[in-house]
């Protein structure tokens, strides 16, 4: 099936099997690796990206759904070479070990942060509740998003 | 939150990581993002039975596929005399399954296919025919007569037994128990868990057709050893094999030993002609890779009536699973678990380990477990409060009473351990003030008697606080670790020496590379190591790279597990500098025409003593160290050095943790209302990591205490296989982690630095699990098995305590 998919802000067309999982389409048709692939059951949450807007896990989406819709990926969370504060508070508080959670954990951080901008600590954990981290027994994750809600863009650095 | 404190550019101290700036921008590149030119995707066919003999095995369908470029059996590998691979335990495993299948989910048969999902498809068209086995899945009965032989395949292998390992001084130990005032006695075990990192396994093979040299991508934690064994078991030539771990999701342990998924993308390369990925699915990780305990112990504890501790006697039957690949030091079957007498000062100790086939994954070392320290210090542990609980005294006071004192270090255990360095009751001492542990133990009796007052069971009829109506307990736990394998001549894996090299170059402008052996999985050595040396030679660790992750690049050593990058790279990363450090000050002596004697080094500068305006910066030796500047007779020029380090002794760090958890008394829900681990590791040198590793393995204890296990059915069907069934803790089972620490250097590593990836995993599960039966013990319950789910510890209330780790149908 042919299909336009807009990642990041750029219209890709491709023509696709449509069994294929969005997880794999960007990841194996557009390289977009940023994007992990971890549990298959919607469990684990390293795949979430974001679908016009709200996260969704891209391993329980079919790239076929996502014809004429919008994505974004943790490859569009910087803008004009300035990274989010959500990426800047992941660097700053230890927010991650092995990384292979990140993206994922940021997607959805970022998502909270816009509809939230001062979310409690409870609510972060709410927020990351359906997402798995095996390395930093979410402390710093919260941390990260606590720092970003308090770092507005205006005030991030881009890190050297 | 303390993350605004200030941050160090030079040596020790809190700074950020510098492969963050690649992660954070989903520029990672693990396993799976590497894709080459012409790459074929491989795919395994699984056993859907735990034991069953294989009638026929008929790919002709597979083979038939338009997308599919080669399909390999066992019997194909059999020709290559490849069915078959040597394990980290000098057992035999099968790559991919020729005369039987062992467990449900071994490897049977192997395509390769232009994609992933084409791959996938050609596994449905396999037809294989299965005789099934009964199948041997209690471990309690793999040693009755009668029962089937699963490793039939081994010639004089008439039962199920492995091996029988004893520690300690028996007869010493026997005497001791027969003349106690007070024995405990009290079945304990460990259930079988997986690390689940979140990345899976998986390996991208590629074999040069014209060169004849293979590069494998692949999720290692030691690339110097997997290259040497896929030199041993495949007959190729090591020079010409190269293994790139790139960025690895997570290993804790699952990592360390080669798998038939990996041979098998070897093989498909060299048949194809082209790179071949295969990664495995979450499914097939957990059902597959390497487990962790499966410890069956029996603990029993000596002490006088006034509680002094005097002996522990062990008895373990281990599950290995249906092949021997357990990853530890050759000599120690049982891993490290003879450091079961903890930070205790005791008189004699003995334990007895079994091990037994059954059919199940093998593994059994793996998820951050020190070589089975895990299953030691749970034990003791576990044992000290049953003893509190007998003669009736409060859990920690009974530690404090029977902890090691500072004055014993060096001090030799009962069983053959020199633990190096410790202050173990300052270290719970600070746990209960940072806990408040007497207000706590104030709260808990309020509430019992609250609810003694009122009858049990009853809800209080006015709620007072969050926690009215829980049952509050609180569990204490002390662990020492016994990490950094270790002194070569102890101990090796496989005939390789547990040795790593460090190679440092200093380039004419003073910006250093350093090549390391140790491999990371998360733990940050880009930043760590590069601290190590810019706190040797004063450099930036902005200046220093640090390279890792590849056989082609790195010097030999054996990897990251067992929390060794720190103790053994780590003191070779320190050694090899201080050799550049020495190199540089005949080089500063040359320049400033002055005797070496007469020089002394500050921070990043070697200077004349007495005369401190007289010196030169490392940036300025190093460049005059590649000049035409003319040195002493003998000395070669640049700034170049390499290392091994053989660590002449284990370091052994240790802790005191406290849980505060809240058990529903309807459900048998429990929450963790706080944790608060104080470790002491030695030196610290980035203490954003060294905290950040601790939060993790928190994690790892509630999860095991609570939620993680792998049990099975009677005919071996693993009741575990995806995260759906194999709860893991998410950030709203954990606390937040109230963390303290105390300082006390090893003092036979060069940076006094001891080793912490492991240790909250080690220490945190005793802490839970004693927490809830504190909570219990209104209910008479003293002891019950890990995971203490609800309906666990619901069952427990009601006298009727669950089997964990089997589903009895």
């Amino acid at each position: 099936m042919e299909i336009t998919v807009t990642v990041n802000g750029t219209a890709h067309t491709r023509d696709v099997e449509p069994r294929l999982l969005l997880v794999h389409f960007l990841r194996q048709t557009l390289g977009l690796t940023g994007t992990h692939w971890g549990c298959d059951t919607s469990n684990c949450g390293t795949c979430v990206v974001w679908w016009d807007g709200r996260p969704v896990k891209s391993c329980t989406v079919l790239a076929v759904m996502a014809d004429g819709h919008e994505i974004r990926t943790v490859e569009g969370l910087a803008s004009d070479g300035q990274l989010d504060p959500v990426q800047q508070g992941f660097m700053e508080c230890h927010g991650l070990q092995c990384g292979f959670c990140t993206p994922g954990m940021m997607m959805t951080a970022r998502a909270l942060l816009d509809a939230e901008p001062d979310p409690s600590e409870q609510r972060v954990r709410e927020a990351i509740s359906g997402q798995l981290c095996r390395c930093t027994g979410y402390e710093n994750i919260v941390r990260a998003v606590r720092w970003a809600a308090t770092h507005p863009a205006s005030d991030t650095e881009v890190p050297a | 939150m303390t993350v605004t404190e200030e941050r160090a550019t030079v040596g020790f101290g809190r700074t950020l990581r510098k492969e963050d700036v690649r992660f954070v921008r989903g520029h990672g590149s693990y396993v799976d993002d590497v894709s080459l030119p012409g790459m074929l995707h491989g795919a395994i066919l699984r056993s859907p039975y735990a034991h069953a003999r294989i009638v026929s095995v008929d790919t002709s369908a597979a083979q038939a596929h338009p997308k599919v470029k080669a399909v390999i059996t066992g019997e194909t590998l059999a020709g290559l005399n490849l069915a078959w691979m040597p394990t980290l335990s000098y057992d035999t495993q099968a790559v991919l399954a020729t005369d039987k299948v062992r467990f449900q989910g071994q490897e049977v048969a192997f395509v390769v296919a232009e994609d992933h999902y084409a791959a996938r498809d050609a596994l449905e068209l396999i037809e294989v025919e299965y005789e099934p086995l009964p199948a041997v899945v209690d471990a309690k009965k793999a040693l009755d007569a009668g029962a089937p032989v699963i490793r039939d395949d081994k010639e004089g292998q008439t039962s199920n037994h492995i091996f029988d390992w004893e520690a300690g001084d028996k007869a010493k130990t026997d005497q001791i128990f027969a003349s106690a005032d007070v024995v405990v006695a009290e079945d304990i075990l460990y259930p079988r868990v997986h690390p689940a990192p979140l990345e899976t396994c998986g390996a991208v093979a590629d074999m040069d057709p014209i060169t004849k040299k293979l590069t494998v991508w692949t999720t290692t934690q030691a690339p110097h050893a997997h290259r040497t064994v896929y030199a041993l078991v495949a007959g190729l030539p090591e020079h010409k094999i190269r293994i790139i771990a790139p960025d690895i999701g997570g290993g804790f342990g699952g990592k360390v030993g080669i798998y038939p998924g990996y041979v098998c993308a070897i093989v498909g390369s060299i048949v194809t002609g082209a790179p071949v990925k295969w990664v495995e699915d979450r499914y097939e990780h957990l059902v597959s890779t390497a487990f962790a305990r499966d410890y069956h112990m029996r603990g029993e504890v000596a002490a006088t009536r006034d509680g002094k501790i005097l002996a522990v006697r062990v008895k373990v039957l281990a599950d290995h699973g249906a092949f021997n690949s357990t990853a530890q030091p050759t000599k120690y079957p049982a891993g490290f678990f003879h450091v079961f007498t903890g930070s205790y000062d005791l008189q004699a100790a003995h334990c007895q380990v079994t091990g037994v086939y059954t059919n199940k994954a093998p593994g059994g070392v793996a998820y951050a477990c020190s070589f089975r320290i895990t299953e030691a210090v749970y034990l003791v542990e576990r044992m000290v409060d049953v003893l509190a609980r007998e003669l009736d005294v409060d859990p920690a006071q009974l530690r404090m009473q029977n902890l090691l004192r500072p004055e014993q270090f060096p001090y030799t255990t009962a069983t053959g351990w020199e633990y190096d360095s410790g202050d173990y009751p300052k270290a719970l001492q600070l746990a209960m003030d940072m806990a408040g542990y007497d207000a706590l133990r104030a709260e808990q009796r309020e509430q019992r008697r609250g609810r003694e007052a009122r009858g049990a069971g009853e809800a209080s009829p006015a709620v007072a606080s969050q926690h009215d109506g829980q049952l509050m307990g609180i569990g204490v736990a002390f662990f020492t670790e016994a990490v950094g394998a270790g002194p070569r001549k102890h101990m090796d894996i496989l005939g390789l020496g547990m040795a790593d090299g460090a190679e440092l170059r200093v380039h004419p402008t003073g910006k250093a590379v350093l090549r390391i052996s140790v491999q990371s999985q998360g733990q940050g050595h880009e930043t760590t190591f590069a601290q190590i040396v810019g706190h040797e030679l004063g450099l930036p660790t902005e200046d220093i790279e640090v390279v890792h992750g590849d056989t082609d690049q790195t010097p030999f050593g054996l990897g990251t597990y067992g929390s060794r990058s720190t103790p053994v790279s780590g003191a070779a990363t320190a050694v090899v500098a201080r050799k550049v450090r020495e190199r540089a000050k005949i080089v500063a002596a040359a320049m400033l025409e002055v005797s070496p004697d007469d020089l002394e080094w500050t921070t990043g500068r070697w200077q004349v003593r007495g005369d401190p305006d007289q010196g030169r910066t490392i940036q300025e030796i190093a460049l005059a160290a590649h000049s035409s500047l003319e040195l002493p007779e003998g000395v070669e020029g640049h700034l170049d050095a390499t290392t091994v380090y053989n660590p002449p002794n284990l370091t052994y760090p240790f802790g005191a943790y406290i849980c505060v958890v809240d058990v529903d008394p309807g459900t048998g829900q429990v929450k963790v209302r706080r944790f608060i681990a104080v470790d002491d590791c030695g030196v610290r040198i980035n203490p954003m990591i060294v905290e950040g590793q601790v939060h993790g393995g928190l994690a790892d204890g509630v999860g095991m205490a609570l939620m993680q296990v792998m049990a099975f059915d009677t005919d071996g069907n693993h009741l575990g296989a995806n995260f759906m069934d194999y709860l893991l803790p998410t950030a709203m089972e954990c606390p937040s982690w109230e963390l303290g620490e105390t300082v006390t250097p090893s003092p036979h590593h060069p940076i006094g630095a001891k080793g912490v990836g492991e240790s909250a995993t080690v220490g945190s599960p005793a802490a839970v699990v004693n927490a809830v039966l504190d909570a219990l013990k209104p209910y008479g319950v003293r002891h019950a098995d890990m995971p203490l789910s609800p309906a666990a510890v619901w069952s427990a209330m009601h006298g009727r305590p669950l089997r964990t780790d089997l589903a009895i149908t």
